[in-house]
């Protein structure tokens, strides 16, 4: 009998190993996921590897909704990987995907995930080669948990790396900031708000080669995911022991995700993305590194949005758009609403 | 974004930052109280300061309700969702503030108490619909802003007849709090008040004129914008120049004189005043609360869930009194970044978004460094 794909839900037996397991991944992994190293049918995945050095990442993925507008779990688990491993200036190439499954979530639900992950792993040129299937009991999970883990080569001569942002270095980001988390918040439960806003998760590893082809010697990428721009910008500031001046009137924020974070009493600088990333590299290649990620379509609207200071707080400071100056500081615990 | 970016335009500043600094007499410096945490958090979030001459000097008023909240009242909120076990409803602010024993709410959610943020009264009304079974609290606390909406909840549940509801009622009374300011002791010197925004829509500037008239202080309603801020510190300094002592309200364009009608009959028809309260830093403030009237003692939650807090004092070399009643920096405090920070709060005020220290931390530390 096939799996009742339909109306079936997972149930314990899909985690323990026997047939049921077998045919979940069958019929509903394998069937969607499929490729060559995928059908080999090994417990891991056997593949050629190329010389030179490589890059391999992990990250785990608890979205809550699973689905959301502009993506679901299945996408976000593959550019959230593909993209840790291009900002170290790879080309991704092949994935692990471990499921955590709650028992009772629908079958139904977990293909639409699955194969959102296959298509987003097919446009942006990766495959999942290897994975795991583990089943909670209901209320153990919360319907779906995705780890993926990623590999990719680094080609010679391209070192990117959060220490070596130096003092006068210019700070790119690739377009407009708050879109994923603003679309995450438009659809929980209790804050349910009309938007038209989507998530931006995108697969960066296309842009992110356009802007190592044009400037090689770029220092620093990193994708401001959690903690928004802010908590990016204050990790670089601390790994590489340097301060940073931002300037609020040139970093991009689309006018429906200020409108619901000034709402919600949010900061835009807090909000998380999953399509964007920040550049660092000298002053003298900047233009050059912001007209490279202007021509991509994912970097249309890319700016400079900063410099890279002398500070020995390492404090990522921000010329308002008001003309004050303020402390960009890191977020203390969650960004919580006001009550005022 | 249309209505928001008019107020925080670049140009207009400079504008009124150049007829402050003209208008200011250089002999003369300007201690300006900043009544709301709202005010403090757009002052240092915009930068303000830097748009100001030397002698005009914001000082950070007392009104951020997290932190005039007495610990006390915290860890009897604690009490409920423990002891009693029911679903406690409380808004984001509230649930890092530390407790007595330096626990705080996110905590007591981790040892397993039922502890859910909420945005709204409604949200918490909806818990209780869907848990039929189980008591549900809301931890009403804020100023003049929150209480009406508190009042509709609890109206709400009474035509519900919702059982299992009930509302721990910390609403406090703004104006109170400005008289105990200034009848204090150890009074600070301030030479004028940047008066509430939010709850002025409610209670009206006319509100605060007994006070203007008996302390010869003058008082701007202002708008928690940046340019409102800027627009009633010039207004403000114009008033000290001129020696009137009068209030004058910046924010018309939410604030009339006689506040929402409205919204006031729905206080008074709910809540009555307490005959004491204490505020953190303040003291105990004869008739500076509100309690659920006895025709609503049903959906009191201090009836409901007897429980008995004992006073905590704060912790040793915390300041947050002190900076509370505008008599000391966030940066006079020994404990300011260092054993005190967002992540490791000693104090509420270094825990609200409204909190002085939490403003002075997060957005102009290197104020102090410099």
């Amino acid at each position: 009998m096939k799996l009742n794909i339909k109306s079936g839900k997972v149930d314990m037996s899909h985690g323990s190993g026997g047939r049921a397991m077998m045919q979940l991944i069958k019929e509903l992994f394998a069937k969607h996921l499929d490729n060559e190293y995928l059908r080999q049918g090994n417990d891991g995945a056997c593949f050629p590897v190329a010389a030179g050095r490589m890059v391999m990442a992990s990250d785990g993925h608890v979205i809550s909704p699973l689905f959301f507008p502009g993506g679901d779990i299945g996408s976000l688990a593959v550019h959230g990987t593909v993209n840790d491993v291009a900002m170290s200036g790879a080309k991704p190439l092949y994935l692990s995907a471990s499921f955590i499954l709650e028992e009772g979530y629908p079958l139904a639900d977990l293909e639409r995930i699955v194969m959102s992950m296959a298509e987003a792993a097919k446009s942006a040129g990766v495959s999942v080669i290897t994975g795991d299937t583990k089943v909670v009991e209901q209320g153990k999970g919360d319907g779906v948990f995705i780890t993926t883990t990623g590999v990719g080569t680094v080609p010679a001569g391209v070192n990117i790396s959060g220490e070596r942002a130096q003092v006068g270095d210019a700070i790119l980001i690739s377009g407009s900031i708050g879109d994923h988390g603003v679309a995450i918040l438009s659809k929980r439960e209790n804050l349910e708000f009309e938007t038209t806003i989507e998530s931006d998760s995108a697969a960066l590893h296309g842009l992110a080669a356009n802007m190592i082809q044009a400037v090689p010697d770029i220092h620093c990428l990193r994708d401001p995911t959690r903690g928004g721009l802010a908590t990016t910008l204050n990790e670089l500031a601390q790994q590489s022991a340097v301060g940073v001046q931002l300037n609020e009137s040139a970093i991009p924020v689309k006018p429906q995700v200020a409108a619901a974070c000034e709402l919600l009493g949010l900061d835009p600088l807090y909000i998380a993305n999953e399509g964007k990333l920040i550049a660092i590299c000298s002053q003298a290649d900047a233009e050059n590194l912001l007209s490279a990620m202007r021509d991509h379509p994912l970097g249309k609207e890319a700016a400079i949005i900063g410099t890279v200071v002398e500070d020995t707080h390492h404090l990522v400071q921000m010329e308002t758009r008001f003309g004050g100056q303020r402390v960009v500081d890191f977020l203390a615990g969650e960004q919580l609403p006001r009550i005022c | 974004m249309k209505y928001i970016d008019e107020f925080r335009d670049q140009a207009q500043a400079k504008a009124i930052a150049a007829a402050i600094a003209r208008e200011a007499r250089p002999e003369h410096h300007y201690r300006l109280m900043e009544f709301c945490g709202g005010h403090t958090h757009a002052i240092f979030r915009y930068g303000v300061p830097d748009l100001m001459p030397d002698n005009v000097e914001f000082v950070h008023g007392p009104g951020c309700p997290v932190c005039v909240l007495p610990i006390g009242r915290l860890d009897e909120a604690m009490q409920m969702v423990e002891k009693h076990e029911v679903i406690l409803c409380t808004y984001g602010d509230m649930m890092r503030v530390p407790g007595g024993k330096r626990r705080s709410l996110m905590q007591a959610k981790a040892d397993g108490a039922d502890v859910r943020m909420v945005y709204s009264t409604q949200d918490a009304l909806k818990i209780a619909r869907d848990h039929p079974d189980k008591q549900v609290v809301f931890f009403a606390i804020g100023f003049e802003t929150t209480t009406p909406p508190t009042a509709v909840a609890i109206k709400h549940a009474k035509q519900e007849g919702l059982k299992n509801f009930s509302v721990f009622c910390n609403h406090l009374l703004t104006p109170a709090a400005l008289g105990a300011l200034l009848d204090a002791e150890t009074q600070v010197a301030i030479d004028g008040f940047l008066g509430p925004s939010h709850v002025s829509t409610i209670i009206g500037s006319a509100a605060y004129e007994p006070f203007a008239q008996k302390y010869n202080k003058p008082i701007v309603i202002a708008g928690f914008e940046p340019l409102d801020v800027m627009q009633s510190t010039l207004m403000a300094i114009r008033l000290l120049n001129d020696g009137r002592n009068i209030v004058e309200n910046e924010y018309t364009r939410a604030v009339t004189p006689e506040g929402n009608r409205k919204a006031q009959a729905l206080m008074s028809e709910v809540f009555e005043l307490r005959d004491t309260f204490e505020w953190r830093g303040l003291g105990l403030i004869p008739e500076s609360a509100l309690k659920l009237r006895h025709e609503f003692s049903e959906f009191d939650a201090e009836m409901r869930f007897p429980v008995q807090a004992q006073p905590v004092t704060d912790v040793k070399g915390c300041e947050c009194p002190a900076i509370l009643r505008g008599q000391k920096k966030p940066q006079d405090c020994k404990l300011f970044g260092t054993v005190c920070t967002p992540e490791n709060p000693m104090g509420s005020c270094m825990v609200s978004s409204e909190g002085a220290c939490a403003a002075h931390w997060s957005y102009g530390r290197f104020r102090g460094a410099a």
